[in-house]
Parts: structure tokens; sequence; C-alpha cells
């Protein structure tokens, strides 16, 4: 690792329990690399995840922490960010945790548009619990719980974030790992609900039964099925049908909770507040 | 100067005593018959500059109540059954982190939906054993509302002194009944502060305690102490451990917890019990009922009294064991659900007493007449 990111990490606790191949050790390095790219106050940043594969990385990060129950980390951080707004506050978060079981914290933090960084590790399945389908393993893949191919259809994770109020979306993949730092880097930027969908890989719980081959063949294929949009707009919606689309994808600027609620309390307490 | 006296509900003293108390954020979600707290609470806690929210589940409300909680605040909740049910995941959260917080049970009958508007004892079991595995757990019944007020800021102190979830369990009808209360002073009120670190970081153990001591220091977030917090088993570093020695280490810290601070921990109140040949055990509601019945049998001439535990968990074992021992003979437990506290109670007293129960549990509260009934041995019950 970089000198200059190895105060961000619990260096003691690396190596990581991740399995070989797995995309989430890059992921975890673009988290730090954003980190210290944005030059934010680390004494003052809150990492908080939740359960699954993704949600043990903040056992690495040497930032106060916080590894919550399964899908509630959302929950856990509005509470740190509300009361106390100062803070930085990031959440790690899975496919399963996020979009699952944490679904409606999910739409409801994006809706209210606190400021929180949300990074989504997308890797299509359940990985620690052994390789059962989430609600992102694509149709028709194999799943130890989908022995006949999974009939279920997939979150479009950026558009719901959108529809639900988040004012920055942005997703990469650890292919394009450079890109993924400047997506969190511009979600850190966001005053509001910020989400990046980070594709990662699972080749031991999800790329083995559906003969994807190793995690570096998914890489590989991380990197021939996502189009930047840039690239996309000048494409045309026919050619990117079924890729990942990349880069920022939604920026807008909207009220955040804490502004708004902490003027209420300013203008109560002008008015002579306490009862 | 004495304030005022008020005529209030039990749920707004809940929430005036939250002020009191120092808390400072509430996260929940409406519920009947507890949400005059929530909606309390939404407007005095900006005024003292705290903050409330209204999350989008249960579930939500308890995550959000532990988030504010390891930043140093005095976080506080209030639900009812169904949402008591949702807030398990986290409330053993709470007792594994050893994150301080209140969790307020304004109770009604179950289960399920039950009856939202009818008073019920019935959560009494779920508060000490609610979420899954072993853990340590105070309870608190008030049975007036100067008492929802006092013992609201009891279980903020209690939880911020040996950093646990705390439960407050009113029924319906305490919940909702009104009654004159004056409201003490500020500076009458004992406010506990939980115990903050003065180790640097880096020297700071999270889960390490002292010498005589089962609770570890604090440290606030934001302050650079880089902690991990984690519903995971962890050693005294924070970090998840394996080790069935670890496993042991912190189960046995947790669950003898409070082992040596039962004194400052169990309340309960007890009326004409010294030549009592029956006594009554009554919490909450109920034991409203139970003195206005011994008070009546007193005046017929009979031997009867009453004791009300104001902690449930840890129950008052010593206490009503020494009851039992005296001159009691008979020893009735009262309560609006099918028998739940009685197994405890039974259990202290069998050996000594005659145990019966006077159990309901319709929707209805159970009447100074219904007990005197039993006490005398009917069964109108």
């Amino acid at each position: 690792m970089k000198k200059e990111l190895q105060h961000l990490f619990r260096m003691n606790k690396l190596p990581h329990i991740w399995c070989p191949g797995c995309g989430n050790g890059i992921v975890l390095r673009t988290i730090g690399q954003a980190i210290h790219e944005s030059g934010i106050d680390i004494d003052r940043t809150v990492i908080v995840s939740g359960i699954g594969c993704s949600s043990r990385s903040t056992g690495y990060m040497n930032f106060d922490t916080v590894h919550t129950t399964h899908g509630r980390a959302l929950a856990f951080a509005t509470g740190i960010k509300i009361s106390e707004p100062d803070l930085n506050v990031f959440v790690i978060t899975g496919d399963g945790d996020a979009t699952a079981i944490g679904g409606n914290h999910f739409i409801h933090a994006a809706r209210r548009n606190i400021d929180l960084n949300v990074i989504l590790f997308n890797n299509n399945i359940y990985g620690m619990t052994g390789g059962q389908y989430s609600p992102m393993t694509p149709q028709g893949d194999l799943a130890t719980t989908s022995p006949y191919g999974n009939v279920e259809n997939n979150f479009d994770i950026p558009k719901l974030a959108i529809a639900a109020g988040a004012t920055y979306v942005g997703r990469s993949t650890t292919y394009h790992d450079k890109l993924l730092v400047s997506v969190i880097k511009e979600g850190i930027k966001n005053k509001g609900f910020s989400l990046t969908e980070a594709i990662t890989m699972c080749p031991v719980s999800y790329g083995r039964k559906n003969k994807y081959g190793d995690g570096a063949d998914m890489i590989v294929w991380q990197k021939e099925n996502s189009v930047n949009i840039k690239a996309a707009e000048k494409l045309g919606a026919d050619k990117v049908k079924g890729k990942y689309i990349i880069g920022e994808l939604y920026n807008q600027s909207k009220p955040e909770y804490n502004d708004l609620y902490n003027n209420i309390i300013s203008r109560l307490q002008r008015e002579g507040g306490y009862c | 100067m004495e304030n005022k006296p008020r005529l209030i509900q039990g749920n707004r003293a809940v929430a005036e005593g939250a002020i009191a108390a120092g808390v400072n954020f509430f996260a929940g979600y409406p519920i009947t018959p507890s949400t005059e707290i929530a909606e309390i609470l939404a407007e005095l806690l900006p005024k003292n500059g705290g903050k409330f929210i209204q999350m989008e589940d249960e579930i939500a409300g308890m995550a959000a109540t532990i988030g504010a909680s390891l930043t140093g605040k005095k976080a506080f909740t209030a639900s009812s059954g169904p949402g008591i049910s949702l807030k398990q995941e986290n409330v053993g959260y709470a007792q594994i982190t050893e994150t301080p917080c209140v969790i307020v049970n304004v109770q009604r009958l179950g289960p399920s939906t039950g009856g939202p508007t009818l008073p019920s004892q019935g959560d009494i079991m779920q508060a000490r054993w609610g979420s899954h595995g072993d853990g340590p757990i105070i309870t608190l019944c008030p049975i007036s509302v100067p008492e929802c007020f006092s013992m609201t800021i009891t279980a903020v102190n209690l939880s911020e002194k040996f950093r646990t979830p705390v439960y407050l369990m009113l029924d319906e009808v305490v919940g909702h009944m009104r009654e004159r209360i004056v409201i003490p002073n500020k500076e009458d009120i004992e406010i506990v502060d939980r115990k903050r670190t003065d180790k640097k970081p880096g020297e700071y153990k999270p889960y390490a305690v002292e010498e005589g001591s089962k609770v570890p220091d604090f440290a606030d977030f934001g302050q650079g102490y880089k902690w991990h917090v984690t519903g995971l088993i962890h050693d005294e570093t924070g970090f998840p451990s394996n080790s069935t020695k670890e496993v042991k280490k912190l189960l046995d810290r947790l669950m003898t917890k409070f082992d040596d601070h039962l004194d400052e921990i169990i309340m309960y109140e007890e009326l004409e019990i010294e030549d009592a040949e029956t006594v009554i055990v009554a919490y909450g509601s109920v034991a409203r009922s139970a003195i206005s019945a011994v008070k009546r049998l007193r005046e017929a001439g009979e031997k009867v009294g009453v004791f009300i535990p104001k902690t449930i968990w840890p129950f008052p074992e010593q206490r009503l064991r020494e009851i039992a021992q005296g001159p009691c003979k008979r020893i009735i437990s009262a309560e609006m659900n099918y028998g739940q506290l009685s197994l405890e109670i039974e259990r202290i007293v069998v050996k000594y007493v005659d145990f019966d129960t006077a159990l309901k549990s319709n929707g209805l509260i159970i009447t100074p007449e219904e007990l005197m009934d039993k006490v005398r041995g009917g069964n109108i019950l």
C-alpha cells in the first residue's frame, strides 16, 4: 500500500479476510485514496457499515468506525450525522445490505438528502453466507438459492437513488479504479446524500457457479461491459444496452437535511426557545 | 420557589423528564399509545438545542438512537409493542456495544397489532429477553405521572452510568392518565453523565475496565480516538474475536454488570407490609388498584399489604424474599397478562408462602374490587 495512505488503515488488522480474487480490497483502497485526496479531517470522520463482506471494511479503517446490524448502517449513520453534523460520515454497504434488508433505509436516507457519503459495493451476490442471490444477481444466473436460475429482476441502483432524492450519484468498477476515486471524491464534495455504486467481483461465491472465471477474468468483464457516461451519450441508448454506465451520473444541488433543521433550531433559539 | 402544580399526562411527563435529564436526541416512529412522547419531544427538543427525527421505521428509530449516543448525546426513543418487537435487533446491539440509550415502551395489548388502545403488561418478559442471546437490561416501571417524570430521569442516568439500554415500561393507563405533578427545579435534579476516558488516543482500549469496575470508559466519536464498534463478540480493544476465552470474558462481564450495584438500581415501594398476612405484588397501573384495595381492606381490619417493584429488571429479589420469610403467609401476584412476572415472583417466594395470581388480560384494568375479592378468596377475575 502507498505510504501516504497507510495512516488511514489499521495496518495491524491487514491482510483482510476477503477471498482470493475478490474486488473489495480495490474498492477499500479507492475509498482511502479519495479521503486522502479530499483532505478531510480524519479525526472528524466516522465510517459506518452494515453486515456482509463489504461491511467488514470498517474493521480495517483507522477512523471512528461502526460495524452495525444487517441493513441498518444508514439508519445508524443518520443518528450520528444529525446529532453531530460537523462530522464527515461515510457508509460502506453491499448490494444485499443496502437494497434488500436495508432497502427502506436506503431510499429514505436519499429522500432526506442528509449529507452521507455512501459507497455501495455491488458484487451481485450474498458472498459472506456463501452465494445466495441478492436483488442484484442478474436474472438467469445461478446462486445457491436459485439453483435453476434467478427469476427475479434487479434494481438499477443509481436510478433508485436518484428517484429517491439523492443529490450525487456515481458509478464505477474495480477495473476503473481511478474513476472510482474521482467519483467518491465528488460525492464527498456534495453537501447532501451521495451514492457511489462500486461494481466489484466475487469469483468464489458467484463467479465460479456461473463459470465467469477467476478474479482476473471478472475484472476484464467489468472493463468490457462498462461505458463511460460521456461516451455513452455519443453512442446512443441502443449501443450501450446491457452495459454499466459509469462516471458521474447525477449531480444536483438541493438543501441538505441538517442545514434545514439547524435553521429551525437557530430561529427557535433567537425567539428565546428554552422551555 | 416551588413550581406551580400542573395536570399532565404520563406521556408528557416522560417527554418533559427526558428534557430535564439532558436528553438531546430522539429518533422514533409514531405508534399508539406512545405517540405523544414523540410529538412533545418534536416540539421541545429543538427549542432546547436538541434534535428530533421521525425515522422511516421502528428499526431505524432504534439504530439512529444508538448512532447519536456514539457521538456522546443522551439518546432516547419511545414505542409500543409492535414497534418494540421491531427494535429488538438493535436493542441487542446496544447491549453488546454498551451504548447508553433509553427505550420507552407504553405497553398495549398484544400479541401482534393486538389492542392498540388497550392497556396491558404483556411486554415485561420481552423487556428482559426480547433480543436474542443473553444480554444485560435495566427495566423501570412507574405507577404515576410524577414517577413518569422522575423515573425517566433515573432511566437516563442509569443508562449513562452503566452504559446499557434501559427500558422505561409504562402501560397505556399510566401513559394516558392525567395527574397532578409539581416539576422539580433544575438544581434539584441529579444528572449523571457516562464516564469519559482520561486516556489519550492510542492508549485507549474501548472495552477495558478498571479494577473493581465492569463499565468501560467512553470516548465520544469525533475526538480522535478512532475506535471500532461492532455487534460481534469483541475483546477489550473493540475488535472481533473468535477466542472462546474472550467470549466468556465479555459475556460474564455483561451479565454481571449490575451485580455490585443493585442498591443503586433497584427501587420499590411497600405499604402496610410489616404485619401483613397477605401481600399483593403489583406494578404499573395495577399497583394503583392494589394500593386502593389494601387501604380499604385495612379499614376493614384485614392484614394486607402491597409490594410494588419499580425496578422490574433486575428484579428486587432480595427484598421480596425477606417479605416472604416474614409474617406473610400468602403472596398474590397481580398483573395485566397471563402471568409473566408471576413466574419470577413464584420462583422467589414459593418456598416460604402460598402463592397465587390475580391476572387479567382483556384490555381492562384490574380494579381494586377485583383485588379485594381475590384477597378474600373470591374468584371474580
